[in-house]
């Protein structure tokens, strides 16, 4: 079955994306989407411009409400996903385990059968 | 139908449900996937049985029988349900297994059972619920009651968790030998939970305490049985046999009173619990790998040495407790060793020992007021009236707050009423 791993990092370890550390910081993710890929469990996901890029769209009765949208005093940024098959819960923890992300927090979603 | 065969056969109805329910809905929920359908398909087929078996007679494998009827009421249920074309072929294969009725070979998936219980992406609090109600089917109400909360507040939790095993895809697997010890501490806690909620009398009824810790020590013997090789599984097993070996009969109707273990007679106690807790705990050791649970255990098959020298050997315990200190650092085991500590040693020694909590959330924990009250007791009266107003305060079941007035007013020099 299918998971989605939301991916949530520390804003410091967000911070590494520019400047001095860039390379370290994606040379991780290179290596785990590799891995991810050569395990054959790759079902997508994408990672994400930061927070301070996004818009939110409020959904009211009638009309809709463009915002923008980091609201980011939060400790844990949604830095991506991934969509990842595996056979249960456990190897899903497993695939979660391994994310480059120092003091991240991965939340794992079992996926709705559409 | 007479009226004998509908008694025969509930009798045997119930016989098979005291004796096989657990290995019965484990192995249902291992090829479902799905407690809860588990449950249902199980409880239909208990069910059916107290209808057919009287008419038919009583089948020559009754848990067979079970699983067969239980098998097909799955399939219909997910047929209902309009469910995969995967998981019916999976049902028909499971069928296939269990037909031959004269034996019951099917394989032992308790364990499986266990492991998702007390998964780690299963909210900790609800897994001690969760294994008391799907193995030992016992009533929510009850369950509830030990835990402080509503019984639909436990409903809704238990379904919650239910329904995050079938939906996240929790395995009913055991897992490799790299993380099997880690997750088995979990199952071993959930079980130790299950037997201290059964000694909280403040909260359930004198039987149904009985029920939650025969309920855990029956489990403690399971994970034995299972995993003969884990030292930690006899210690626990070890353990609640010696805490059990204590328990008096409870009153009719009543709240045990209670008495502390230095004024109990140990010739009251269970010889045979304690005799199981000795040989477990002898078969753990020659394992040769200690754990807190053995330690634990150890500790209480020392205080049983007073059955036979009439002597507690207080030296011995307090050594026990700095060993567990070091493997599992707790302020319940600090304060027992504080209290030990006084005996052992006298009371400069335990209060100094408890001094060094101070820094720690203990204001609020009643052991370290009652160990405190004891130790001031013959050194400064006031400081003791005053610790064991403190601990009565904190204090739940009445039985212990009326314990804890008679010792307060005995350390205070004040007449015994």
């Amino acid at each position: 079955m299918k998971y989605t791993l939301l991916i949530f990092e520390k804003p410091e370890e967000m911070a590494k994306r520019d400047g001095p550390q860039a390379q370290a910081y994606w040379a991780g993710w290179q290596a785990y989407s590799a891995a991810v890929q050569s395990a054959g469990v790759m079902a997508g996901g994408a990672g994400l411009q930061v927070p301070a890029t996004a818009t939110r769209v409020r959904l009211t009765p009638g009309k809709h409400e463009v915002q923008d949208g980091p609201y980011t005093d939060s400790k844990e940024l949604l830095g991506g996903f991934y969509v990842i098959e595996a056979a249960n819960l456990d190897e899903a923890i497993k695939w979660a385990a391994r994310v480059p992300s120092p003091n991240g927090v991965v939340e794992i979603r079992p996926n709705l059968v559409m | 139908m007479s009226a004998a065969a509908a008694e025969a056969s509930r009798d045997a109805v119930s016989r098979v449900a005291t004796e096989s329910y657990g290995r019965l809905v484990a192995t249902l929920a291992a090829r479902l996937g799905d407690l809860a359908a588990a449950e249902d398909a199980l409880s239909d087929a208990l069910t059916d049985a107290l209808v057919s078996w009287p008419r038919r007679g009583i089948p020559a494998n009754p848990a067979a029988w079970l699983l067969v009827a239980a098998r097909r009421n799955a399939t219909d249920a997910a047929r209902r349900a309009g469910r995969g074309r995967a998981a019916l072929a999976e049902l028909e294969r499971m069928a296939q297994g269990v037909t031959d009725s004269a034996d019951l070979s099917w394989p032992d998936e308790r364990l499986k059972l266990l492991m998702v219980c007390a998964h780690p992406a299963i909210d900790s609090g609800v897994r001690t619920p969760l294994m008391l109600q799907v193995i030992f089917r016992l009533d929510v109400a009850a369950i509830a009651r030990a835990y402080l909360i509503s019984p639909a507040a436990m409903e809704q939790r238990l379904v919650r968790a239910k329904a995050k095993i079938r939906l996240a895809a929790i395995p009913f697997d055991i897992p490799g030998p790299d993380e099997l010890p880690e997750r088995l501490i979990d199952v071993q806690r959930a079980v130790y939970a299950a037997f201290t909620a059964g000694r909280d009398e403040a909260a359930v009824e004198a039987a149904e305490a009985d029920t939650l810790r025969r309920a855990s020590l029956q489990l403690a013997g399971w994970l034995v049985e299972l995993l003969p090789h884990e030292p930690e599984c006899r210690g626990l097993l070890a353990l609640l046999c010696f805490s059990e070996s204590r328990v008096s009969p409870a009153p009719p109707g009543g709240e045990r009173p209670f008495i502390p273990l230095d004024e109990q007679d140990p010739n009251e106690w269970d010889a045979t619990l304690i005799e199981r807790g000795e040989r477990e705990l002898a078969l753990a050791s020659a394992l040769r790998q200690p754990g807190p649970f053995q330690i634990e255990a150890a500790i209480q098959s020392a205080h049983a040495e007073r059955r036979r020298s009439g002597e507690t050997p207080w030296p011995a315990i307090v050594h026990l407790y700095d060993r567990l200190l070091e493997l599992r650092p707790t302020i319940g085991a600090a304060v027992a060793r504080a209290a030990a500590v006084l005996n052992a040693v006298g009371p400069e020694a335990a209060l100094a020992a408890l001094a060094q909590l101070e820094a720690q959330p203990v204001r609020a924990y009643q052991p370290y007021w009652v160990v405190r009250a004891n130790a001031l007791a013959t050194i400064d009266r006031r400081a003791s009236e005053e610790a064991f107003h403190i601990a009565i305060g904190l204090t739940e079941s009445a039985a212990t707050r009326a314990f804890l007035e008679r010792r307060r007013r005995a350390a205070c020099g004040a007449p015994a009423e």
